[in-house]
């Protein structure tokens, strides 16, 4: 079983969000990068299927500045074996072109399973790996919570609202990964020690500027203060007023 | 290049209600732009589409299969992109939910055209502009679309459904029947009949401080004296196996923004907000006052959720009922 994994860089949960001098991106300077947490998910179901398959390579992919090797290193002290940095300077915000530079990476490797997290943390595009699907013309499933594949096939299901769709698809295909799939295990001091024997490659890319422009990044407006509206079950009339006639939500 | 393709989204024949507010960032698009909006519906035959045209649409396509009672990615896309390729189009717009959140990067990647998503605005009096979170809802971006069709999915509840109403004209298409690659067989539903938390316009959220399972009672109560309202959860309880995940409000869990948030005995976690700090009204109810939750609260009731959601559901009901 061959299998790729395609990871990104993004800043910690925790971080607090500063916007950098051009006004268009955030300022980097202190903040603390992790590997997108949905993307800890597809590595968990990777290297598991590569176990219970006994044979097979998982191979991790990221596309980002030459930071993004500590990225890989992490998912190869998991366990991943080898790791692909596609390497430029500056990811845009239209995912269609991101797509497109991983698409090409992938199409060449003839992978059966290619996992990709639901969503990438930082841009909230929830599209990558739904696009790379399209454009190599396999079956994929976005949002995946459960999995399971035997003979060449699979079935996966999703979230959706009020129910939970469950979807079939042949390999190769494409699978992002949804919280709940798997407990994503922590690098062991092995694992770490292995990792900086693992091949790492690194590929410069050009990427295309896609359709979307930014013209500004800002922090959203504070909300306004609120305000304590009393203390223990007394202040429900008042609470109750407040929202009927004040914020007029009920 | 000035129409509008809103693509919306129905249930067992009845359209969503953010089929509505689709509609009308469409309208309001095209209206800006100087097109027309196509309204296009794709289901299994007899859903019911009248009253688009109350909506804003200036034409309606229904798209019927008896086969597709089901979301079936390969056949949706296929009619979106021919629909697109024989018209006009400066701009696709369907919903974030998760069919369009799914939909629409298949749609772009076969059109090779732009991708914006989970937007919250949309901007079409220089061209078109849109307004999009990031960063876990910390940072906004605003960008310009440069190159049309663009494929905008819109985030539930951002756009406030107006009426603006024209003579719609309805026509009727078969579907296509491409290749199934990816095959949805079912839906698996689950008992109750209760509405998502990333859909309704209530939400009420319950956390940790309620002590156990079995109270979520005390949370479900408010939200049916609310009349529709859904049940969220914060991550904490939904690890504990309290709650299923589907109603976890967060960064790894759903982004809401209803008109109403209540948060139950939820601490206010920046990985919670940031999945409901985008919702028009806030209230907390906590034990502890200097909990990070009342910084973003337009109202908050410091003390024992215990006593104060009973009363609260009590005087809710009062209100509703008379
Ligand atoms: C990568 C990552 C992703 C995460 N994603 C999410 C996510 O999507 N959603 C999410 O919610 N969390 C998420 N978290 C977890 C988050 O950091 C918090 O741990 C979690 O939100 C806490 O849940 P809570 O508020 O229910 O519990 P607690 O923080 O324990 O808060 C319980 C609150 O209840 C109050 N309380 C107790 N008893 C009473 C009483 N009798 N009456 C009134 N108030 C009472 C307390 O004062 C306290 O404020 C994530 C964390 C990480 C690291
Ligand atoms: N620059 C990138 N390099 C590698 N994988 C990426 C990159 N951007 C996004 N992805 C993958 O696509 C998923 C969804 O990202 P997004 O569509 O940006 O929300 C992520 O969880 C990653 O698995």
């Amino acid at each position: 079983m061959k299998i790729a994994v395609c990871l990104k860089r993004v800043p910690d949960t925790e971080t607090r969000i500063k916007i950098g001098a051009d006004g268009r991106s955030i300022d980097e300077d202190g903040v603390k990068f992790i590997l997108n947490p949905y993307d800890e998910y597809a590595v968990e179901q990777a290297l598991q299927l590569k176990d219970s398959a006994g044979t097979g390579e998982v191979t991790a992919i990221s596309l980002g500045s030459s930071a993004s090797q500590e990225t890989i290193r992490t998912a190869l002290a998991m366990g991943v074996d080898r790791g692909i940095l596609l390497e430029t300077d500056a990811l845009p915000l239209d995912p269609v072109p991101i797509g497109k530079a991983l698409a090409a990476e992938l199409g060449s490797g003839d992978y059966d399973l290619i996992f990709f997290g639901k969503v990438a943390i930082d841009d909230y595009s929830h599209a990558v790996g739904t696009i790379v699907s399209e454009l190599l013309g396999i079956p994929s499933v976005s949002a995946v919570g459960r999995l399971e594949i035997a003979d060449g096939k699979g079935t996966a299901e999703r979230e959706i609202e009020g129910g939970v769709e469950v979807v079939e698809f042949s390999l190769p295909a494409v699978l992002t990964a949804e919280k709940g799939l798997n407990e994503p295990r922590y690098p062991a001091l092995r694992g770490i020690m292995m990792a900086k024997k693992k091949p790492l490659e690194i590929k410069p890319v050009e990427l295309e500027e896609g359709g979307l422009s930014v013209v500004e990044l800002s922090v959203p407006p504070a909300r306004p203060a609120g305000r304590i509206v009393g203390e223990g079950a007394d202040a429900v009339p008042a609470l109750v007023e407040a929202l009927r006639t004040e914020a007029k939500v009920i | 290049m000035s129409n509008v393709l809103a693509v919306l989204e129905q249930r067992a024949g009845a359209l969503k209600q953010v089929s509505h507010e689709v509609l009308t960032a469409a309208r309001a698009l095209a209206d800006a732009l100087g097109g027309s909006v196509d309204a296009l519906v794709i289901g299994s035959t007899g859903v019911d589409a009248t009253g688009l045209g109350a909506y804003g649409a200036d034409r309606v396509t229904l798209v019927e299969d008896e086969e597709l009672s089901l979301y079936q990615p390969d056949v949706f896309n296929e009619v979106v992109t021919a629909q697109v390729r024989a018209g006009d189009y400066a701009a696709i717009i369907l919903a974030a939910t998760a069919m369009g959140k799914d939909l629409a990067p298949r749609v772009a990647a076969r059109l090779d055209c732009p991708l914006a998503v989970d937007v919250t605005a949309i901007d079409g009096s220089g061209g078109i502009t849109v307004t999009r979170p990031a960063y876990s809802g910390k940072a906004i971006y605003t960008a310009e679309v440069t190159a049309t069709p663009c494929v905008i999915s819109v985030r539930p509840n951002a756009f406030t459904p107006s009426e603006n109403a024209r003579e719609a004209a309805v026509e009727t298409r078969p579907a296509p029947r491409p290749d199934l690659r990816t095959r949805t067989v079912r839906v698996n539903e689950p008992a109750g009949e209760r509405l998502d938390v990333a859909e309704a316009s209530i939400v009420v959220s319950g956390g940790r401080g309620l002590k156990g399972p079995e109270n979520f009672k005390l949370v479900e109560d408010l939200a049916d004296a609310f009349g529709n309202a859904a049940v969220g959860a914060s991550r904490a309880v939904v690890d504990a196996g309290w709650r299923p995940h589907a109603d976890q409000v967060g960064q790894t869990g759903k982004t809401v923004s209803p008109q109403l948030y209540i948060a139950v005995g939820i601490s206010g976690a920046i990985q919670h907000l940031a999945g409901m700090r985008t919702s028009k009204v806030i209230v907390a109810i906590n034990k502890d006052k200097d909990s990070p939750i009342f910084k973003v609260a337009d109202y908050g009731v410091v003390g024992d959720l215990f006593e104060i959601v009973p009363r609260l559901t009590e005087e809710i009901r009062k209100v509703r009922g008379g």
